[in-house]
C-alpha cells in the first residue's frame, strides 16, 4: 500500500499571501468564514484545521503595519466553536509558550480535547521580544537563549499536568458515593522555569495529549520537535529541500526511541488550479502581482533596508542608498536575520541583470506557489512529495478567505483517493487516529 | 408591569453538593460538550436573559479559601470560555457569560478570548471576572505567593486589605479589557485598494494603561466585537465590590436574604455608583437565589431536605425550595423592592432548570411579568444598552 498523505487547512493568516484586494474575498473575522473554511476542510476529509497566533499587532518603522490583513480571534475560542459544526475535523491552535502558563494552557487544551470529542491540537510556538511582552504582565522578560528551553520545559510541565489524571480517575459513582478517585489531579513540578504545585482540576481529555505541532526550523527547534512533537510544520516546500529536512529530522528519532512514522512532517504549502498547466502558470503569476502590490513591494524592501523608502517608486529601479544596518523597522514577526547587507547586494545585482523595478524584484523574490497546474499535475506532484520522502502531507494555506480551499478540496482531494493515498472517509473520531499516532507517551516517556 | 430579567448560574450538576447523585442527573456527563448544549438549549427554551457559567483555577471545595480532600462530591471543570464557545453555534438568542480570573489570567488573554466569543455568538457574549484569593490557587502559577487565609482570619484589616488590594487590581484588569475591546474603532478596516491599506491605522489605538500591578500597550489583536463592550457583570457580596462592580460592571448580582435585604442592597448599590462617581447607565442589580422547585406543594422542601442529610447544603445566596408559584410571588414582592430580576441558581439539573423552564416561566408569563419570546438580537440590548459608542473614536 503505498504511504498515506496527511492533508491540513491553514486559515488565511495575517500577511501578505492573503489577498484581500480580490471581489472574492470575505471577512478574516467572522464566525460565517471560519465555518466556511472548517467545513470545506472536513468534507475534503482533511486531518485538522489550523490557526496561526499573533500576540501583538506588526509594526513597520514604529507605526502599525497597515498594507496586510490583521485582525485575528483568540484561537482556541473559535476552534472550540468550530467543534460545535464539524464531527472528525482535528482543531489545532497555536498558543506561545512565553506569554503564557502551563495550568491554564493545559487546562484550555484539555478542555478543548474534551469538548471536540478529541480533536485538539496544540502548536507550540516561543518568542522573547519584548515588543510583543509589552501586552503581558512580564514584558519581556525572557532571553533569546532561552527561549526553547522555556518551551520544553512548558511541554514537560503540561504533559504532566495531563497525566496527573488517569482516564481510571473520573467515576461519577452515586452508588460508591465517589465523583472522583483519591489524588486525582495531584501534581507538583520543581524546575528552572515553573516551580508549581496542587491539583490540576481538568479531567484527562480523551486523547490524553492534544496532538504537539511543532514548528521551529533552527537545530534547536529540530531537535525538540524530534523529542517531543507528533507533527512538525515545516516551511521546506521544494522537493529537494523537503528531502533533506526530511532525512535530518527523521533521522533525530531513534535516540528519543521513537519511530519514523511517530513525527508527521507537513510543509506548509500554496497552490494554483487551471483548466490546463499554462492557465495555472498565468493565474500563479497574477496572484503574486495580487499579493505584492507597490506599497507592499516598498515595505517589504524596507524590512531590509532597515529605513524609509516611501520616497521611492516602486516601478523604478531600486534604491540607490545604503541600508541601514541597526536594529531594524519590522517588529512582531519573524525579523529578518540573514545578512542583510549581502541581500542587498543580491537583489541590486538580480534587479540590474534581469532589469526589475523594486515591485518586480518583490515579486520576483516573493516564495512562488508551491503546486501551480492543473488539478492532476497537483495531485501527482503532492503524491510525489510524500512517496519520495520530501513530507508525510501539507498544510495548505489559502490565498483567499473563506472560499481559498474549495477547488482543491473539489478536484483535487478526490484525484488522491482515487490513486489510494488518501483516505476516503475517517476512519476513527481523534486527531490522533487521523494522523495514526498512538496513545499519547508520558510526561516521563518524552523527557 | 415591567418584565423580570432573568438568568440561570449553572455549574457542575446544580448547586447542591448532592445534586450529582440524584437520579436524572449526569455526573459522568459533566466532561462532555452535549451536556453543555441541552442545558443551555433547555435555558433557551424558556427564553432567559442569559447563563453564567461557574470557573476557576483549581478544584471546587467545602472549604472556604482553600481545597479540602473530598472525592464524593463534584471536582473538576472544563474552561468556562470554551464551553461558552461550544454551545454559542447550537444556540441562537440566549447570552452566554463565563467566569474568568482576574487574579492570574492575562487580561489581553481575556480581552481577546471575550471578544472571540462575542463574534462566535454574533453579540451574546458576557463576562463575569472573579478574583481568585486562594493560596493554593497561586501555588499552580508560582508567580506570586498568596496569604493562607481560614475562616477565622475573616474580617479582620490584614484580611480585608489583601481582598482589597485583589480587587483594585481586578479593577485594572476590567479596564484594559474594556479598552482593548475599544482599541479598534469599527471602520478600521477599509480595504482600499487604491493605497494598498487593508486597515487604517488612525483608527487602532494603543491603549497604554499603566497600573501598579501592570501595563498592557496595545492594541488588541482581535477586532472590536459585534457588541462594542460586551456584557459585563459581578456578583457582589459586600461594599468594596458593590463599588468595584459600579466602576467596571453593567449587572452585578447580589445576594439579599428577603425582602428588606433586597431594598438595603439596591440602596447600597446606588450608594456605590454615587461614589465612585459611576456615568451612564445604572447598574442592573439582579438577585441570586438557590432555588429547589417541584409543582406538589412541600415536594421540594422535602426533597431538600432529603438531599442535605446527605450533604448538605450551605450557600451564600438565599435557598428557595417550594412551587413555581410560590418562586414566582418571592420574585415579584423582591422586585417590589427594587431587583430588575435574578439569577437563579439551580439546586439540581437539569431538574431545577427544566421547572423553571416550565413551571416558574409560564407562571410568571400569566402574570405579564415575563417575555414570551425573546426580542433583541444582542445580550447588551436585552439590558437596555445600546452599542456603545468608542471611547477612543473622535467626537463627530
Amino acid at each position: 500500500m503505498p504511504r498515506q498523505i496527511h492533508l491540513a487547512a491553514h486559515f488565511p493568516g495575517v500577511n501578505n499571501t492573503t489577498v484581500w484586494s480580490d471581489p472574492r474575498s470575505g471577512s478574516q473575522i467572522d464566525f460565517a468564514s471560519f465555518v466556511h473554511l472548517a467545513r470545506t476542510a472536513e468534507r475534503a476529509k482533511f486531518d485538522f484545521f489550523f490557526l496561526a497566533e499573533g500576540l501583538r499587532l506588526r509594526e513597520l518603522k514604529g507605526r502599525i503595519h497597515d498594507l496586510d490583513v490583521a485582525g485575528r480571534p483568540e484561537s482556541l475560542t473559535v476552534l472550540s466553536a468550530l467543534a460545535a459544526v464539524t464531527t472528525h475535523l482535528g482543531l489545532a491552535a497555536t498558543v506561545n509558550s512565553t506569554f503564557n502558563e502551563p495550568y491554564e494552557v493545559a487546562r484550555r487544551l484539555a478542555s478543548l480535547d474534551h469538548l471536540s470529542g478529541g480533536r485538539a491540537a496544540w502548536n507550540v510556538v516561543t518568542s522573547y521580544d519584548a515588543f510583543t511582552g509589552e501586552n503581558f504582565r512580564r514584558g519581556g522578560f525572557l532571553d533569546e537563549a532561552d527561549r526553547y528551553t522555556r518551551a520544553a520545559e512548558f511541554l514537560r510541565t503540561a504533559r504532566e499536568l495531563w497525566d496527573s489524571w488517569t482516564d481510571r480517575d473520573l467515576l461519577a459513582d452515586p452508588a460508591a458515593g465517589q465523583f472522583v478517585r483519591e489524588g486525582a489531579g495531584e501534581f507538583a513540578h520543581h524546575g528552572r522555569h515553573f516551580d508549581i504545585h496542587g491539583r490540576f482540576a481538568t479531567p484527562r481529555g480523551p486523547q490524553g495529549h492534544p496532538v504537539i505541532i511543532q514548528a521551529g526550523d533552527s537545530d534547536e527547534g529540530r531537535e525538540f520537535a524530534a523529542r517531543d512533537a507528533d507533527v512538525i510544520f515545516s516551511r521546506h516546500s521544494t522537493l529537494e529541500d523537503g528531502r533533506a529536512f526530511y532525512k535530518d529530522v527523521k533521522s533525530r528519532l531513534a535516540k528519543y526511541g521513537r519511530g519514523p512514522d511517530e513525527l508527521k512532517i507537513l510543509p506548509a504549502v500554496t497552490y494554483v488550479l487551471g483548466d490546463t498547466d499554462e492557465d495555472a502558470a498565468e493565474r500563479a503569476a497574477e496572484i503574486r502581482r495580487a499579493q505584492v502590490s507597490p506599497q507592499t513591494a516598498i515595505a517589504f524592501l524596507e524590512a531590509v533596508w532597515g529605513r524609509d523608502l516611501s520616497g521611492y517608486d516602486p516601478d523604478g529601479p531600486l534604491p540607490d542608498v545604503e541600508p541601514d544596518l541597526g536594529e531594524g523597522v519590522s517588529k512582531g514577526r519573524a525579523q529578518f536575520r540573514g545578512d542583510r547587507a549581502a541581500t542587498v547586494r543580491q537583489w541590486r545585482a538580480l534587479a540590474e541583470e534581469r532589469g526589475l523595478s523594486i515591485r518586480e524584484l518583490a515579486i520576483e523574490t516573493t516564495a512562488r506557489q508551491t503546486f501551480v497546474g492543473t488539478a492532476r499535475t497537483v495531485a501527482d506532484r503532492i503524491d510525489e512529495f510524500v512517496q519520495t520522502d520530501a513530507a508525510d502531507g501539507f498544510i495548505f494555506v489559502p490565498h483567499l478567505t473563506p472560499g481559498g480551499l474549495d477547488d482543491l478540496a473539489e478536484h483535487v482531494v478526490p484525484l488522491l483517493q482515487e490513486k489510494g493515498v488518501f483516505r476516503a472517509d475517517y476512519t476513527g473520531p481523534t486527531l490522533r487516529d487521523h494522523l495514526g499516532l498512538g496513545p499519547a507517551r508520558t510526561a516521563e516517556e518524552t523527557s | 408591569m415591567t418584565h423580570l430579567h432573568l438568568a440561570v448560574a449553572l455549574d457542575g450538576t446544580g448547586w447542591h453538593p448532592a445534586s450529582w447523585r440524584e437520579p436524572g442527573a449526569r455526573p459522568g456527563d459533566v466532561f462532555t460538550a452535549g451536556y453543555w448544549t441541552d442545558l443551555v438549549r433547555e435555558a433557551e427554551r424558556a427564553a432567559l436573559d442569559l447563563v453564567t457559567l461557574e470557573d476557576g483555577l483549581g478544584p471546587q471545595s467545602s472549604v472556604p479559601l482553600a481545597f479540602d480532600h473530598r472525592t464524593d462530591q463534584v471536582r473538576g471543570r472544563l474552561d468556562a470560555v470554551l464551553i461558552a464557545a461550544r454551545v454559542a453555534p447550537t444556540t441562537t438568542r440566549i447570552g452566554i457569560v463565563p467566569t474568568t480570573s482576574t487574579t492570574h489570567t492575562e487580561p489581553f488573554h481575556v480581552g481577546i478570548g471575550i471578544a472571540s466569543l462575542d463574534f462566535v455568538s454574533r453579540g451574546r457574549a458576557g463576562w463575569r471576572p472573579q478574583i481568585s484569593p486562594r493560596a493554593a490557587e497561586a501555588a499552580h502559577f508560582g508567580r506570586r505567593v498568596l496569604p493562607e487565609l481560614a475562616p477565622a482570619d475573616f474580617g479582620t484589616p490584614e484580611a480585608e486589605a489583601f481582598v482589597a488590594g485583589l480587587l483594585t487590581e481586578a479593577g485594572d484588569h476590567v479596564e484594559v479589557v474594556r479598552r482593548l475591546w475599544d482599541s479598534w474603532e469599527d471602520d478600521a478596516e477599509i480595504r482600499d485598494a487604491a493605497t494598498g491599506r487593508f486597515l487604517d491605522r488612525d483608527k487602532l489605538h494603543y491603549i497604554d494603561f499603566e497600573g501598579e500591578f501592570f501595563s498592557v500597550r496595545g492594541p488588541s489583536i482581535t477586532p472590536r466585537p459585534p457588541q462594542g463592550q460586551p456584557l459585563v457583570t459581578a456578583l457582589a457580596h459586600s461594599a468594596p465590590i458593590y463599588r468595584f462592580a459600579a466602576r467596571g460592571a453593567d449587572v452585578v448580582f447580589v445576594t439579599p436574604h428577603g425582602r428588606d435585604e433586597a431594598a438595603s442592597i439596591t440602596a447600597e448599590v446606588r450608594a456605590a455608583e454615587a461614589e465612585t462617581g459611576r456615568t451612564g447607565a445604572p447598574l442592573t442589580v439582579l438577585g441570586d437565589l438557590v432555588v429547589f422547585l417541584d409543582d406538589e406543594p412541600g415536594a421540594a422542601a422535602a426533597r431538600l431536605a432529603r438531599l442535605d442529610r446527605v450533604d448538605p447544603l450551605a450557600s451564600d445566596a438565599e435557598i428557595f425550595a417550594g412551587t413555581p408559584a410560590e418562586l414566582a410571588d418571592l420574585l415579584l414582592d423582591w422586585s417590589a423592592a427594587g431587583l430588575a430580576g435574578f439569577r437563579l441558581r439551580p439546586g439540581v439539573l437539569p431538574h431545577d432548570l427544566t421547572a423553571i423552564a416550565d413551571g416558574l416561566v409560564p407562571e410568571l408569563r400569566r402574570r405579564g411579568a415575563f417575555r414570551d419570546a425573546y426580542a433583541e438580537d444582542t445580550l447588551r440590548a436585552r439590558f437596555g444598552l445600546p452599542r456603545p459608542a468608542n471611547r477612543y473614536a473622535a467626537a463627530p
